[in-house]
């Protein structure tokens, strides 16, 4: 059975004129004045694109502190218009504006600034991730001498990466509220772990390897073959330190497998 | 599905706050005279982290309301059955005294516009949003609140006044009703209408919230007056005297002040819950000695 539609027209009407400021006003709205509600639909409008610019701007304070509100507020209304929230959950709306950065001219003379988004939007991730304990490290400690090189561990929730060949990590700390960015002087790619052992999120520029070293055990690597992946991305891997850093920032939440991940590496 | 298996656990009628995180030191500092606090259902559907740590601590000492802004109930298109999911997580994880949403609409096709639309008040709309409403009182398996929207126009296509269309949602799904006194006068001074004419057709015995903000003046092309609904500063004085009238019609109504953009100060927004707490304390010392 067709279910009854005197209205479809008007909803779409009404929602393509939204985003779209030249668009014309939708037929069949009217105002006591007799006049074109053209202000008041002005208000819908705005207050859409309002809503929305302001929620990327809560997500990406740091990005917006190092273009200007102005240039910010333009990059936004630009993503909007091309990738509007598909849901609801605005908490994670501008997951892509990264990517849609990449390949925005304006932004060109900013090449540093898609990581940053990378790197505020895995904060925004680590900030709502479910609350989980860490890996305690006495369960490591416990472990035979011989099972730990075939170790696999299971990522914290928050746990998130981020690589970059600009020094992001620098660029975010400076460009903090009440930091005082200061010139680069060694310009070098840099990659940050973010976690949430507790409430707080925590942003960790990582020494060489270490990036390479986390990505293969958050994808299921066991411990050996993370070092050597390490050690082989960078001779300044230190194996001791970064795995001090995965404990002491509770990176991890637990062994992989109900006890069955002391099996050794193929 | 109508009611008898539906949650009505109310709200205690005092005045409430909405809850902002940059006031949980201060609330959390000391007991605060509010009898609830009210929280946007969206901004809880994370996993964890501090928005659940501030909510259940919240939680612990004070009734909630959950306030959905995302339901789209308005909407021509079936609901979003994700996002109800995600409302139900919400409601199942806290057990709010009340649940509501609006008389709008913020999806369309693929796309959520993030604001609350109106809808031309038709017999199709009006079918529409019975079917919506059953299907989210059914799933959370509660009763709903439903707000009176904040409008800035009107629909040529309109054939129901809004209070008559509230009236046969009311009749139809057994859901009750969230008066929004400063959308009332918002939408009234929009519309050139009596603001006490809309509330007398209100159908108030079946308002089980009522809502208190502050709105932005402006005007038309027309030099007509034109509120918005900006929730951005205090109650304004003729939406306080609209809510006098309305208490001492219907009694002590659980009552919200909204607050949501330039937040003031703690002390600020509890002294606005303590304004509304005084009219209903006068209502209440009305009733004892009637």
């Amino acid at each position: 059975m067709m279910e009854p539609h005197a209205d479809p027209e008007i909803y779409d009407a009404f929602a393509g004129a939204l985003l779209s400021p030249e668009a014309d006003l939708p037929a069949g709205l009217s105002s006591w004045t007799g006049k074109e509600p053209q202000r008041r639909f002005g208000v819908y409008r705005n207050n859409v694109a309002h809503s929305l610019v302001s929620a990327l701007e809560s997500r990406f304070p740091v990005a917006r502190r190092i273009v200007g509100e102005a240039f910010f507020a333009g990059l936004a209304q630009a993503f909007i218009r091309v990738s509007p929230p598909r849901s609801p959950l605005l908490m994670v709306y501008g997951d892509t504006l990264a990517d849609f950065v990449a390949d925005f001219p304006p932004a060109a003379g900013v090449p540093y600034l898609a990581d940053v988004l990378r790197l505020e939007a895995a904060r925004g991730h680590a900030y709502h991730a479910a609350d989980l304990p860490v890996l305690d490290p006495a369960v490591l400690a416990a472990l035979p001498p011989d099972a730990l090189a075939g170790v696999r561990l299971v990522p914290h929730p928050a746990l998130r990466l981020v690589a970059s060949t600009h020094p992001v990590h620098t660029v975010w700390a400076m460009n903090r509220e009440g930091e005082t960015p200061q010139p680069i002087a060694d310009w070098q790619g840099e990659a940050v772990a973010i976690a949430r052992p507790g409430l707080v999120v925590e942003t960790h520029c990582l020494a060489p390897g270490v990036g390479v070293f986390l990505g293969a055990l958050a994808s299921g690597e066991p411990l050996a073959l993370a070092a050597g992946a390490a050690a082989a991305s960078d001779a300044r891997f230190d194996l001791q330190a970064a795995f001090g850093l995965m404990l002491a920032g509770g990176f991890f939440a637990g062994l992989a497998g109900e006890g069955g991940s002391t099996t050794p590496a193929p | 599905m109508r009611h008898q298996t539906l949650n009505i656990a109310a709200l205690p009628a005092r005045a409430g706050v909405s809850f902002k995180p940059e006031h949980f030191e201060a609330i959390a500092a000391a007991p605060q005279p509010v009898g609830f606090f009210e929280v946007h259902a969206e901004n809880y559907m994370g996993a964890g982290g501090v928005p659940h740590a501030q909510l259940a601590r919240l939680r612990a000492d004070y009734a909630l309301s959950i306030h959905g802004v995302g339901l789209s109930i308005g909407g021509r298109q079936p609901l979003d059955r994700d996002h109800l999911e995600r409302v139900r997580v919400v409601c199942a994880r806290y057990e709010p005294e009340s649940f509501s949403e609006h008389l709008a609409w913020s999806s369309h096709e693929t796309t959520f516009y993030n604001d609350l639309l109106p809808l031309p008040y038709t017999d199709e709309t009006l079918t529409r949003v019975v079917e919506h409403i059953d299907l989210v009182q059914s799933v959370l398996k509660r009763r709903m609140l439903l707000e009176n929207p904040a409008t800035y126009l009107d629909f040529a296509e309109s054939t129901h006044a809004e209070t008559d269309f509230l009236s046969e949602i009311v009749a139809r799904t057994g859901c009750g009703l969230l008066l929004d006194v400063n959308n009332v006068h918002v939408a009234c001074t929009n519309r050139n209408a009596d603001p006490a004419a809309y509330l007398a057709a209100f159908p108030l015995a079946h308002v089980g919230e009522i809502h208190l903000g502050g709105h932005a003046v402006d005007v038309d092309e027309a030099g007509a007056p034109l509120l918005i609904d900006a929730h951005d500063r205090a109650v304004a004085d003729p939406v306080w005297a609209l809510y006098a009238a309305v208490i001492e019609r219907a009694g002590a109504v659980p009552t919200l002040i909204e607050w949501d953009n330039d937040v003031p100060s703690w002390p600020v927004l509890a002294a606005e819950a303590e304004a509304a707490e005084a009219v209903l304390a006068a209502a209440r010392r009305g009733r004892q000695a009637a």
